[in-house]
């Protein structure tokens, strides 16, 4: 038999997975010039598009419409989608092997990575992920249960997921119901009685990994004021040296951005969206009953690795904000997959250790 | 995007050297792996050094004897490391400003990996990829 590809012997893919990478993968093989490929996509849900259903924010309808290009994709001949179908309970990779030439694997980073401090498993500390995708109605999550009756939450993280997280928090149940929030999460959000949201940096300024839009964005909200500390928005020696260097213009207006927040006066909107730099969570303290009421932070300087990277180093400053929530969003993980080998130091699942033929090159 | 994630992509796998072994073999290792430097291991496995193709060819116009000779004779032993925490960006410059071709990277001082200049023009190349296909996907959606 010769090689797959051909009409007579297609190249049969199965995609785990029906997410964006999935569907990039599937456009990829479909694309390609002289290669016959049938692609089928399975999906442990009955719906498609991961991340883009659940984890894409529901006041960004916008970016949903990427799923137009998904829909071009999946309408291919070669194309086939079957939802509800799990990879390890109703096939196993013994059953895949059998069927098909090739097994991409576009699972996704499913969970969150672990802050690693004592008490980051009280009640009340949750991963982004959960609130992001019981917000966004997924069937996994939409029985969770987070409790809003407190004034205060802190939001570890300045990634996107952060920005996220945040600002669902902030928004007045008037322009929640104005976007695509699943209706129970819309109901509960509506009761919250947070007044302060406090977004918490481990190192400076330039080095958030916020985008520009998404910042902005906090500073439009109808109901919350955003904040920054002046003194944590200043520039340190170490990062004015390398902004210099690479003249960067997102920084640059990154950090105009903030210093206008910095500058800005007290309103009278009903909560306070306060984001904050250099400080790490050290410890969740919680109260008789095993729930969070604070979070100890450390205060960090930064320091230059050899390579150039500015990292976060601890000083011997504490703080403790009472905080009755927490929600970590320092970066995701990958999940093993039943009979798939896992790289357990980067939680993921390396290609070359799959069956794709090559030897280290 | 930082170092880990590449290291996650590539796989952690070094190709080492001992110091006492010769440039002969080291040839060797080269040639059959594809690569053009080595990291250098004592016996406790500590990182040590570095071999690059460079440095034997910096030695071998003053030394015919060059084959036969001893990799600590040659490999550079003052050697810049990354973290897996460094940024895409800060590798990038410091080994382009340092014209520095490969970075051993170091976890609490264990060798965990090792990234070339290759592997961070890759990385930067599908990440501009990535991007320009996003703002064009966000583009075309505005049109829908």
């Amino acid at each position: 038999m010769g090689q797959p590809g051909t009409d007579t012997n297609p190249l049969r893919v199965a995609i785990i997975g029906a997410g964006p990478s999935g569907f990039y993968v599937a456009e990829h093989l479909l694309n390609q010039q002289g290669l016959v490929v049938e692609i089928d996509m399975l999906d442990r849900l009955p719906t498609p598009y991961g991340l883009v259903r659940g984890g894409v924010a529901p006041d960004h309808q916008k970016i949903k419409a990427v799923t137009a290009t998904y829909d071009k994709i999946a309408a291919h001949s070669g194309f086939h989608f079957y939802g509800y179908v799990e990879f390890g309970k109703d096939l196993t990779l013994h059953d895949l092997r059998e069927m098909y030439h090739q097994i991409v694997y576009t699972t996704g980073a499913q969970t969150d990575q672990h802050l690693g401090i004592p008490g980051e498993d009280l009640h009340g500390s949750w991963p982004a992920t959960a609130f992001v995708a019981w917000y966004n109605g997924h069937p996994d999550f939409c029985d969770y249960q987070f409790d809003f009756s407190h004034e205060r939450v802190a939001v570890v993280g300045v990634g996107n997921v952060a920005v996220d997280v945040a600002r669902i928090l902030c928004r007045t149940p008037e322009e929640l119901a104005t976007t695509d929030i699943a209706d129970y999460a819309l109901e509960a959000l509506r009761h919250s009685r947070i007044k302060e949201v406090h977004m918490l940096g481990r190192r400076g300024p330039a080095q958030a990994v916020f985008t520009n839009p998404e910042l902005k964005e906090l500073g439009e909200l109808a109901g919350a004021e955003v904040s920054v500390l002046p003194e944590e928005v200043a520039l340190d020696d170490l990062s004015r040296i390398a902004l210099e260097k690479s003249q960067d213009r997102a920084t640059y207006r990154k950090l105009e951005l903030l210093q206008k927040y910095a500058a800005q006066k007290a309103t009278t909107k009903p909560r306070q969206l306060i984001i904050r730099f250099l400080v790490s969570p050290v410890e969740l303290l919680g109260n008789a009953d095993g729930q969070v009421a604070a979070v100890r932070l450390v205060k960090n300087v930064l320091y230059a690795t050899e390579a150039g990277t500015l990292r976060p180093s601890p000083t011997d400053q504490f703080e403790t904000l009472p905080v009755g929530l927490v929600f970590r969003s320092v970066g995701y993980r990958g999940v093993p997959l039943p009979g798939v080998p896992f790289d357990e130091r980067w939680d993921v699942i390396l290609s070359k250790c799959v069956n794709c033929g090559r030897k280290q090159g | 995007m930082n170092i880990q994630t590449i290291l996650a992509t590539k796989g952690a796998h070094v190709i080492t050297i001992r110091p006492e072994q010769a440039i002969r073999e080291a040839l060797v290792l080269f040639i059959r792996h594809n690569i053009g430097a080595l990291v250098v291991l004592d016996d406790a496995g500590q990182l040590i050094g570095l071999l690059a193709e460079r440095d034997i060819i910096r030695a071998a116009p003053m030394n015919e004897a060059i084959f036969s000779q001893p990799v600590s004779a040659v490999m550079t032993r003052d050697i810049i490391t990354a973290v897996p925490q460094d940024d895409l960006m800060s590798v990038a410059n410091t080994m382009t400003e340092m014209r520095i071709r490969h970075l051993p990277v170091v976890d609490r001082g264990r060798l965990v990996g090792i990234v070339s200049i290759g592997d961070v023009v890759k990385a930067q190349r599908d990440h501009y990829h990535g991007e320009v296909d996003t703002l064009q996907t966000q583009l075309l959606a505005g049109d829908i």
